[in-house]
């Protein structure tokens, strides 16, 4: 077991020291000067080049890859160009939104997704499995902006229950943030819900062909008590991929909806960064952001070796 | 009310079972009727695609539900054809349990072998989770299963295929079952393992006074095992009767074809294979006559017009053929006559 946990750990290791190179890489690659984009378009040549020795701009590519390195271990990430704030507190900020939200939309897409894709299986071709399925259908057709925006006109224009946007921040307990992260966490669970209600449904309907299922209606169990105690199980191995996936993607793919309610999302930070420029923020937002798939799949591996007896932990 | 010692187990009478496929409905099984005391063994054979899976799920309920089942099946005298799922259930690994083709795959591989065997017990005798537990170990023993009390708790990747059917055989008996129903048994299962699985089939169906159907398409396996046999094609019964009296006077060309068709041992090298010209009818398609016309030696224009009568040709046997005069001439057979 330790072995294995010390084995998985450098895999994961090696997987960011990888992305690190990458993403450093690739920024700086990109066009465009930091210290151009601050002083203007107009700045003298000097007092750019001035800026640039005091950002560290000047220095050579590997030292300033092990600098980035260097203060990613102590928990450092310099300041931000374009603010001269820690980089690491202006991501915490956005993270207390972000992970929540993660979490709330992800917890709502488990539960519509689970019992739709359930529901649809256990009546495949009857009409519940067709109405069911066509809502998934446009569910996934759905823009999730616009469905955000009528979920605005409905509870917060029409019915006042819920404000339009903002976010109240946790200092005056959790309820005003959970409410002020509800419409938005169901508009990006809407869609998600939909794609993982389909993979639920064609899992379940996959093992329910198999020959163990009739075995276990031959020992004399009901489809319902089959459903539950023999095929769930054995059809959570995709569904929990995609999870894994869907919720990576809810850590940095909100960016549309933050915009739409007005939160100071990752997403945002990360896209306001990107037009300033501020690229040493960028770069620590897209290195947090790798850690977290990397950390995501590394648990949902670990929770198939958990489901399926026939994977063992050491072999992952 | 018959003397229950002299009542059928199971009835079986004009069965008939009409099965949605992609080719469109196909009458999957005709006229298939049988009547199976306590304590006696039947077997079914023929190629894949006979009817003879067919006519075990029926007999199980366990048919898709698009299948329209006529006729009438009665254990005991009670009717089984088209009862609800939930009385089905209170049947199915109680009265009547099953054995199928796969071992590999008719165990879940999600839970626990003495999980699975327990199961029955469970559920039909209201065992608690300790008692059902001890009993599974039992059964495992008994099965001959090597060291169950440590392997109750394994997971069914963990076996052989051979010990895999030891296994779903422990399942198939938990509950002492009336009738055991063995689709292939030893089919997927390698040569030298077929032998014991069977061996320790016919031991439990004789201790414990079962009444068995053995399906499979092998001569051999049914010769050996069962007391009396049926042979189908094209979803309907061609040859039935007594197993010696069956082997001794083949009645049905089918029947000697597919004799004829065994791998031999000690043939001369390079003797070809014997086979059965053509190949089964699609059983959405089945021709108006005999369904076997378009690959019998003997057939004449009366065959095709409609389905042959069952005829007597022995006591208790039956073949479904007009021209019996012919193929039993022949006397195509294992044993002497």
């Amino acid at each position: 077991m330790s072995v294995f946990v010390l084995r998985r750990v450098l895999t994961l290791l090696a997987t960011l020291v990888g992305a690190s190179v990458i993403i450093f890489l690739v920024l700086d690659a990109l066009p465009g000067n930091a210290a151009q984009m601050l002083m203007g378009a107009d700045a003298s040549a000097d007092a750019v080049r001035a800026l640039t020795v005091k950002l560290g701009l000047d220095q050579p590519l590997a030292v300033r890859y092990l600098q980035w390195i260097k203060g990613l271990l102590v928990g450092d990430l310099g300041n931000s160009y374009v603010y001269g704030t820690p980089v690491a507190s202006l991501i915490a900020e956005r993270l207390v939104l972000t992970i929540p939200l993660a979490i709330m939309s992800m917890l709502i897409t488990v539960v519509l997704a689970l019992s739709a894709g359930i529901y649809t299986a256990a009546n495949h071709n009857k009409l519940g499995d067709v109405g069911v399925m066509s809502l998934t259908q446009i569910g996934i057709a759905l823009p999730n902006f616009w469905f955000a925006i009528l979920l605005v006109l409905l509870f917060a224009v029409r019915l006042q229950w819920l404000s339009a946007g903002g976010f109240a921040g946790w200092d005056d307990g959790i309820w005003p943030g959970i409410k002020s992260l509800l419409l938005p966490s169901i508009s990006l669970a809407v869609v998600q819900a939909a794609i993982l209600a389909r993979v639920t449904r064609s899992a379940v309907l996959e093992v329910l062909r198999e020959d163990f299922v009739r075995t276990a209606r031959a020992k004399g169990l009901g489809r319902r008590e089959v459903l539950w105690s023999h095929v769930l199980r054995n059809a959570m191995i995709p569904v929990m991929t995609v999870m894994g996936l869907q919720f990576a993607n809810l850590l940095a793919g909100t960016i549309v909806i933050e915009n739409v309610f007005y939160l100071p999302g990752l997403g945002r930070l990360i896209f306001q960064s990107i037009a300033n420029r501020d690229l040493i923020v960028v770069r620590n937002c897209v290195m947090l952001l790798a850690a977290m798939v990397v950390i995501v799949n590394f648990v949902v591996d670990v929770l198939y070796a958990f489901i399926d007896p026939r994977i063992k932990v050491h072999d992952l | 009310m018959a003397d229950p010692a002299t009542m059928p187990l199971i009835e079986v009478d004009n069965l008939g079972v009409r099965l949605n496929t992609s080719r469109g409905p196909a009458q999957a099984v005709r006229d298939v009727s049988f009547a199976l005391k306590r304590g006696e063994t039947l077997g079914l054979v023929g190629e894949s695609g006979c009817g003879k899976s067919v006519t075990a799920l029926s007999l199980m309920g366990l048919l898709p539900d698009s299948a329209i089942v006529t006729g009438s099946v009665r254990l005991d005298g009670r009717q089984l054809a088209r009862l609800p799922d939930a009385d089905y259930c209170k049947l199915r690994g109680n009265r009547i349990s099953m054995i199928f083709q796969e071992p590999m795959t008719a165990l879940n591989p999600m839970h626990t072998i003495g999980h699975q065997v327990a199961e029955p017990l469970r559920r039909h005798k209201k065992y608690s989770a300790a008692q059902a537990r001890r009993e599974a170990i039992a059964l495992l023993d008994r099965v001959g299963l090597p060291d169950p009390a440590r392997r109750v708790d394994a997971y069914p990747h963990q076996f052989s295929g051979g010990q895999r059917q030891r296994v779903t055989i422990a399942m198939a008996l938990a509950c002492e079952p009336d009738l055991l129903i063995a689709d292939e048994p030893t089919t997927a299962l390698d040569v030298t393992i077929q032998g014991q699985i069977l061996d320790l089939i016919a031991d439990l169906v004789e201790e414990r006074g079962m009444s068995m159907i053995l399906i499979s398409h092998d001569l051999g396996v049914i010769a050996e095992n069962v007391q009396r046999m049926m042979v189908m094609y094209g979803g309907t019964v061609v040859e039935s009767g007594p197993t010696d009296e069956v082997f001794r006077r083949m009645g049905h060309p089918y029947t000697q074809g597919l004799f004829r068709a065994r791998p031999k041992l000690g043939a001369r090298k390079g003797t070809r294979l014997k086979t059965i010209s053509g190949t089964v009818p699609e059983l959405a398609d089945l021709p108006m006559g005999c369904t076997f016309a378009d690959r019998c030696p003997l057939v004449i224009d009366e065959c095709r017009t409609a389905l042959p009568p069952m005829v007597d040709v022995g006591p208790g046997h039956v073949v479904r053929c007009i021209r019996t005069d012919v193929s039993m001439a022949a006397n195509v057979g294992a044993l002497p006559a």
